[in-house]
């Protein structure tokens, strides 16, 4: 057992936080910081950023941009960067398909689509939840029907994050109906101009518009982006979902917003009861950062740290409630949610409405909570 | 940065769990071990010594091994697992630590050499009626004539007071300050009771009782008791993560293999769920604790305080989570002494508030938030 980390380890991380802090793009770091709404061109000029110096896909194989790196620089990576307020690349873009073609994809899709996918030339949406298929996502009803070398889908997707931005989609459909549920089910790579796709925005209890509605009439899509073999969507999905040790709860992310919060406070933390409510959510992150520490330093090559588990569950519940006591703090001045820059109300307690009931989200996406606690009581304790 | 044990710390607890496992593999013999005074068993505590753990703090000047921190934790891990009630953490790791930071060099290899060998069982005596965790000495008096020093007042609850052989006792010095002393053991007034653990603790009353004074007479002590004291409370941090992980197992065998309504109850989500936030919190107190840990081999005496208080914090929340849910899914049978489900449930009730509650670690936490942005886990 050791708290220091190795010589070339902590040489790695001031690496990564003289990059993040001085060389990434200023003002894309002040609006994070200030936790202000970034713009689509600024999520692609961020992620451009970090691509031309490396650092968008270091957990893809090196031939297609990836770095070699262990899990524990991976982490160091990943915490610095939100440590400094720089966005964390496009997940749907870095964390998903990205894993998921170098895996399963043929060459030419590799070719094609991995250096676009890294470089956010392609904004990726994610086409997996339906209205009647959430947790229980095997139960997706869209189709896709053979017709020469072409693909007919049809159906509707939910809850698809950013689908506005989106370039491409890849999406689950039914390929088998006959079959098991989980077992008709492929993937499919789906251009979103193509005629008969239609993305709704959905506006939610922030006020924001960040999930859609995709609808997909008569789509034809041609044979060669069906990813994998037919009918393995399930397994692609998996893969998907729980190949990810690194950055499952965000912990430098919440140690940022905890500390942006003690010092807009200011007079508001003469309050034992406060001082009393910091402490312990300092204490609870520590004790995740600690566990995902944990986690990352002995999953490499193996199998996940059973740990693993608890870091979506406790870090989404610790982001949750960062945001509740910011909502207490910002008391009646976060009523003036929808005013504007110009109100004598600050910034942060404007914006701790929204946030709070935008966080919402975190507990139900990725699995929800409920899930996490299944694979929990399952696969752990074998209950 | 690494969270596991060597090969020799492997090795280490693989022979304190055989040792600890072969006595009290069964619940029953931990009862009877502790039906009666001293509340242990005298012979376990000799085959401790004779492994070498009742050394293991220790310099070999002064009898001991000289191992670290986190050897130390993993004994007081496996000795929780078992509900062993041999006083490691209290006389070894609390009183033996108390000598090895303020004795003499012949103070140490004396008191401690015998402590290694089993000879003799160390009591440490820093707790007055009324006061809450301090390292200041309120409640004992020390008073000096010429080279001879006396003690007076009441220490109490003393864990192990009535069987130890030397007290090692925390007073108030004539020109300000706290000292250590050693008194005998025969020379206080002692009347021994039972802690609801099945441990025992005593009431130990001074009145102008011979003392000599742990290492140079007449020093302030504050600081060194205080870093002794917030090293315990790691190490028992470490003890109670043995009885918590000891808990959660018998509670997902116990969800499995007892049946109601003809079905085991591992079968009704509203109890596994309860048995998945058990897991969470225990892990998160396993590496905060694995950490406080590492933080007493590395760090500043501010450092291990800060430490023993985020462990305290976190370990004594996860405890109280634990050893409720522990006996709520196990029902009725876990209300009985018979049964080693609430025995360890009143146990962590016991390390939590000998050795400072979370509303206490809160308390210090809560007045240090401003002195920093955030709180790093790798310096």
């Amino acid at each position: 057992m050791q708290l220091e980390l190795s010589t070339e380890d902590a040489a790695f991380r001031e690496e990564m936080r003289s990059f993040f802090t001085t060389e990434f793009p200023q003002d894309i770091r002040a609006a994070v910081l200030e936790e202000r709404h970034l713009s689509r061109d600024q999520i692609v000029q961020s992620q451009q950023a970090l691509n031309a110096a490396g650092l968008a896909v270091p957990h893809w194989p090196e031939e297609w941009g990836g770095r070699g790196w262990s899990d524990l620089q991976r982490h160091l990576w990943h915490e610095e960067m939100q440590a400094a307020g720089v966005p964390t690349p496009l997940a749907f873009n870095a964390s998903m398909i990205g894993p998921v073609l170098a895996q399963f994809g043929t060459e030419e899709q590799k070719a094609r689509f991995l250096p676009a996918t890294a470089n956010l030339d392609i904004w990726w949406s994610q086409g997996f939840s339906e209205p009647d298929a959430g947790s229980d996502l095997a139960s997706l009803r869209t189709t896709a029907v053979r017709d020469g070398d072409d693909w007919i889908v049809n159906g509707q997707k939910a809850w698809t994050t950013l689908g506005q931005h989106g370039d491409w989609i890849f999406t689950l459909v039914r390929t088998d109906p006959e079959v098991k549920k989980q077992a008709g089910i492929s993937m499919l790579l789906i251009d979103m101009t193509l005629p008969g796709v239609e993305v709704r925005p959905i506006e939610l209890i922030d006020g924001s518009y960040e999930v859609n509605e995709v609808w997909f009439d008569d789509v034809r899509v041609p044979g060669d982006l069906l990813v994998g073999e037919l009918n393995s969507g399930w397994t692609i999905a998996k893969f998907l979902l729980g190949n990810e040790r690194v950055g499952v709860a965000p912990v430098g992310a919440t140690k940022r917003a905890l500390a942006t919060l003690k010092h807009n406070a200011g007079a508001l933390l003469d309050d034992p009861l406060t001082r009393a409510r910091v402490a312990e959510l300092e204490n609870e992150l520590l004790a995740l950062e600690l566990t995902a520490l944990r986690v990352v330093a002995h999953s490499a090559g193996g199998e996940p740290h059973p740990a693993s588990s608890v870091l979506k569950l406790k870090g989404t519940e610790l982001q949750q409630a960062v945001s509740e006591l910011a909502l207490d703090l910002a008391g009646p001045g976060s009523l003036a949610s929808a005013a504007g820059d110009d109100s004598d109300v600050p910034g942060w307690a404007r914006r701790s409405a929204p946030t709070y009931l935008n966080l919402r989200k975190a507990s139900i996406y990725g699995g929800s909570n409920e899930i996490q606690r299944q694979i929990i009581a399952r696969t752990i304790l074998g209950l | 940065m690494d969270f596991t044990y060597d090969e020799e710390q492997k090795a280490l607890r693989e022979a304190v769990r055989a040792l600890a496992t072969k006595a009290y593999g069964s619940f029953e013999t931990r009862r009877q071990a502790v039906s009666d005074a001293p509340g242990f068993d005298e012979a376990q505590w000799a085959r401790l010594a004779e492994m070498g753990i009742l050394g293991l703090p220790f310099s070999e000047d002064d009898g001991g091994v000289a191992a670290g921190p986190v050897e130390i934790g993993l004994v007081c891990q496996e000795l929780g697992r078992v509900l062993a009630p041999e006083p490691f953490l209290a006389c070894v790791v609390h009183a033996g630590g108390l000598v090895a930071a303020a004795g003499s060099p012949e103070q140490r290899s004396d008191l401690l050499g015998r402590l290694a060998g089993g000879e003799i069982v160390l009591a440490a005596a820093d707790t007055s009626p009324g006061v809450r965790w301090t390292a200041g000495a309120s409640g004992v008096t020390a008073a000096q004539d010429g080279d001879a020093w006396t003690l007076t007042g009441v220490r109490d609850p003393v864990p192990n007071g009535a069987r130890a052989d030397h007290l090692v006792v925390t007073a108030s010095l004539p020109d300000g300050g706290t000292g250590l002393f050693v008194v005998e053991g025969g020379a206080a007034t002692r009347s021994d009771y039972a802690v609801i653990d099945g441990t025992r603790a005593a009431r130990v009353e001074l009145t102008s009782t011979p003392a000599v004074p742990l290492g140079e007479p007449g020093r302030d002590l504050t600081a060194t008791i205080a870093t002794v004291s917030d090293i315990t409370r790691i190490m028992g941090a470490q003890q109670a993560l043995g009885v918590m992980q000891a808990q959660v197992a018998s509670t997902t065998d116990y969800l499995k293999s007892r049946k109601q309504f003809g079905v085991t109850l591992n079968s009704f989500q509203a109890l596994t769920f309860r048995a998945a936030d058990m897991y969470v919190s225990l892990e998160l107190a396993h590496s905060v604790t694995e950490w406080a840990t590492m933080v007493i081999a590395s760090g500043t005496r501010a450092d291990i305080a800060e430490a023993a208080d985020r462990v305290g914090l976190q370990v004594s929340r996860a405890a109280r989570h634990i050893g409720q849910e522990a006996i709520q899914l196990h029902g009725g049978i876990a209300m009985t002494a018979e049964y080693s489900v609430g025995v360890r449930s009143a146990h962590l009730a016991v390390l939590e508030q000998w050795l400072g509650g979370a509303q206490h670690h809160l308390t210090r936490l809560s007045a240090a938030v401003t002195d920093h942005d955030t709180v790093e886990a790798l310096s």
